[in-house]
């Protein structure tokens, strides 16, 4: 059995990046957005594994580091869950665009006093 | 080495004797200073007169033993005046040489001035319980008095030129808040302003001066900056003679303003403007600080430094020259000036151009240095006749509720008291023997006679206008026409007005009889003066030719003194103006300084300094406000500017930065 060449599981990681990252720009759902994290976050995880076992075989940094974002990605879809949970009680929805409390209100001419 | 042992235990032992009361002497006027202004206007309203008359009267008393102690029992060592340091502390430590002191100094000069000053100051004191009766801010009035007098004395003492510098700047202020005593009007409050303005600014080359004589001794003590400036073979005064200015050794520059600094406060020409507008202030201050005091300041400097000037012959010329114009053009406006007090000023001014000049004619020990000890006399005696004049003025004002001669005339029959001192000092200021203003007098003009025939020349015409000027004012204000119908009801004035008038007519006859030149000469050994009455023959002459002539034009009333002033034409007038500096000073500072100097400077406060902070409040307001839709409150927003950031960075981490 050949090996799969190094190329092809780089391609699997990018494409699961940008996958995802269409995904966080494009979903007003939370929910679809935290999933969309995940995928980020997973892509980083193929690449740390990979590169650990094509280069560095017989080390175990980048393994931890997958172990590391696998805990990591399990609390903060805790503490998404909980914000979206919040947010939801407070705005009765979880679209991303209802939330839009922090946009700087438009100021009338001549506020600064120098204009 | 047992006499050694015993000179030194006995000069220790001097400055001891001195040291227990010597500080009195500056102290007690502060001390009336700090409590009559403390708590003056609550509790002591009514008798804040007498409290600190008695504490200056405590002073006098203690400096006239200073006096006796100094002059008759042991101020001499060998023959020769020597400077006793009565007190030392130091106060400030730059290096090993350079250190700032606050001492008392007694010498010859320092000693007759604190006479001068506490004895001036006492009768003025005392004749203001009178004259400032029931004013509202009487407490305060002596309370400044007391400041006035507190600093004065602590100028004369000075053991160097920076404490001197404290005290001389102390003296301004005092002198500013008593011209502008009566803060209600304006002209006074415009008076006191250019009376510190003009003084201020002399003050700052006096600094510069301070500096550059600190530089080039390494000292700020009288004595040690004596000492390396007068030794012609000290690496000091070689580095200051040899580098030079402006075709001026930088020793000279520093004693010119050094000069400048002493002309501001003399009111020498052409920085005299601020003395004649000063007379706003209450007329015993004029006579104690504007007449006596303060304004002699300016003289007592140059003698301080008196052994560097007299190995600088270009700074001496220049101290002759300015006494001499001071002295000659305000004896010319004296003369046409119709407010008593303001003739008084510019005859002051005159007399001290007559004190400058005799420095300046002066050389160092022996025989030369007669007019040394002439111009200190002179200080003597002026001191007293003219704190005279000037009370009685304030008698005379007092009285009728005016300063213009015309308002004025025929009231030697309702004052004879004050008319008999105002003859007795006009007769003192003109020159006639015996009188105390004759010996000062004659001794100045021998002094110039044997240095320079052109300033004793000058000097003797000064001294005939002087005569003519104060009699045309003695007998505009006592004879001339009959009295109006005064309200006569009050009198002439009360004990406190009459005491210190004729204390001071006594001290102006008899102060001439002291034989000066034993006590005070440039270098502290007796020089014998001899009165050569052959040459008193052309001053005294000049004397009463000034008087009759003020008799003939003035003595009835008549219509010479008019016709006289037309056939005079416009120099009468310009004179009438005071020659117009005024003048010249406003359209300098107005005209030039104010168009050249201060509208570019408020210019560019206003378009660059300020412009410069509204344009940076500006671009940051636009600027914000132009950035402020990034803000969209939308979270997919921020992330992708987060992403193009992370993105920007990673490019310039991988391709240019590598």
């Amino acid at each position: 059995m050949t090996p799969v060449p190094v190329e092809h599981i780089l391609f699997l990681s990018t494409a699961l990046f940008f996958i995802g990252m269409y995904g966080l720009f494009t979903r007003r759902n939370l929910i679809s957005m935290l999933m969309s994290v995940e995928l980020i976050l997973n892509s980083v995880n193929i690449n740390f594994v990979v590169f650990n076992k094509y280069f560095h075989a017989g080390k175990l940094d980048g393994v931890f580091f997958t172990i590391f974002i696998i805990t990591i990605a399990a609390a903060e879809a805790a503490v998404a869950l909980a914000i979206i949970i919040n947010l939801f009680r407070s705005h009765q929805s979880i679209d991303v665009e209802d939330a839009a409390e922090l946009k700087e209100p438009p100021t009338p001419k001549g506020e600064y006093g120098v204009m | 080495m047992l006499g050694l042992l015993l000179l030194g235990r006995r000069t220790e032992d001097e400055a001891m004797s001195y040291s227990s009361y010597i500080l009195f002497i500056p102290l007690l006027p502060l001390l009336a200073f700090a409590v009559l202004s403390l708590f003056g206007k609550k509790y002591f309203n009514t008798s804040a007169g007498l409290i600190a008359t008695l504490l200056l009267l405590v002073s006098t008393v203690l400096s006239l033993y200073t006096a006796y102690q100094y002059f008759l029992v042991d101020g001499k060592v060998n023959d020769v005046y020597q400077p006793v340091k009565a007190f030392q502390y130091t106060w400030l430590v730059f290096n090993e040489h350079l250190q700032i002191d606050m001492g008392v100094l007694l010498d010859p000069i320092s000693v007759m001035m604190l006479v001068v000053i506490t004895v001036v100051s006492l009768m003025v004191h005392v004749f203001s319980l009178w004259y400032m009766k029931g004013e509202e801010r009487f407490a305060t009035y002596y309370a400044f008095l007391g400041l006035f007098t507190f600093s004065m004395l602590g100028l004369v003492i000075s053991t160097n030129i920076f404490q001197m510098y404290i005290f001389w700047e102390l003296v301004g202020v005092s002198s500013f808040l008593l011209i502008g005593y009566y803060f209600q009007k304006p002209s006074a409050v415009a008076a006191s302003k250019k009376a510190f303005i003009v003084t201020r600014f002399a003050d700052l080359f006096f600094l510069i001066g301070i500096l550059i004589v600190g530089f080039q001794s390494n000292s700020f003590n009288f004595g040690t900056i004596i000492q390396t400036l007068t030794n012609t073979q000290s690496a000091e005064f070689l580095s200051a003679t040899s580098t030079t200015f402006f075709g001026a050794s930088i020793l000279t520059w520093a004693l010119a303003f050094i000069f400048i600094g002493g002309a501001g406060k003399s009111a020498m020409f052409p920085l005299h403007i601020w003395l004649p507008d000063a007379m706003e202030g209450p007329t015993p201050v004029s006579a104690l600080i504007h007449a006596a005091t303060m304004v002699v300041a300016g003289v007592y400097l140059v003698a301080r430094m008196f052994p560097v000037f007299a190995v600088n012959e270009a700074s001496l010329h220049l101290v002759t020259w300015v006494g001499l114009i001071s002295a000659l053009f305000a004896a010319i406006i004296a003369c046409t000036q119709t407010d008593i007090k303001r003739v008084l000023a510019y005859s002051t001014m005159s007399q001290i151009g007559y004190m400058m000049f005799a420095l300046g004619v002066s050389g160092y020990g022996g025989e030369a240095g007669l007019g040394f000890t002439a111009s200190m006399f002179h200080l003597f005696t002026h001191a007293f006749f003219k704190s005279l004049l000037f009370l009685a003025a304030g008698a005379v004002i007092h009285f009728i509720h005016s300063n213009e001669i015309k308002d004025m005339g025929g009231l030697r029959k309702h004052m004879p008291i004050t008319n008999a001192v105002f003859f007795i000092a006009c007769l003192a200021i003109a020159g006639v023997p015996p009188l105390s203003g004759f010996f000062s007098k004659e001794e100045i003009l021998l002094a110039s006679y044997n240095t320079d025939k052109i300033v004793y020349a000058v000097a003797l015409l000064t001294s005939g206008l002087t005569a003519f000027y104060m009699f045309r004012l003695y007998f505009s204000i006592f004879w001339n026409k009959e009295a109006e119908v005064h309200d006569t009801h009050h009198g002439e004035g009360s004990m406190a007005m009459k005491f210190p008038l004729i204390l001071l007519a006594v001290l102006t006859i008899v102060a001439g009889f002291v034989p000066f030149g034993e006590f005070v000469s440039s270098d502290g050994k007796v020089l014998e003066t001899h009165l050569h009455i052959l040459f008193s023959i052309a001053p005294v002459a000049a004397a009463l030719a000034g008087i009759g002539l003020a008799t003939y034009l003035y003595k009835k009333e008549n219509e010479r003194p008019a016709a006289i002033s037309n056939s005079f034409g416009a120099f009468y007038k310009s004179a009438h103006q005071k020659f117009y500096i005024d003048e010249i000073y406003l359209f300098i500072t107005k005209k030039i300084i104010f168009n050249l100097i201060a509208r570019p400077a408020a210019w560019i406060d206003k378009h660059i300094v300020d412009g410069a902070m509204n344009g940076l409040a500006f671009a940051t307001a636009t600027v914000s406000s132009a950035i402020k839709g990034l803000q969209s409150g939308k979270v997919q927003n921020y992330a992708l500017y987060f992403f193009g950031g992370i993105a920007v960075l990673a490019v310039i981490f991988i391709y240019i930065w590598k």
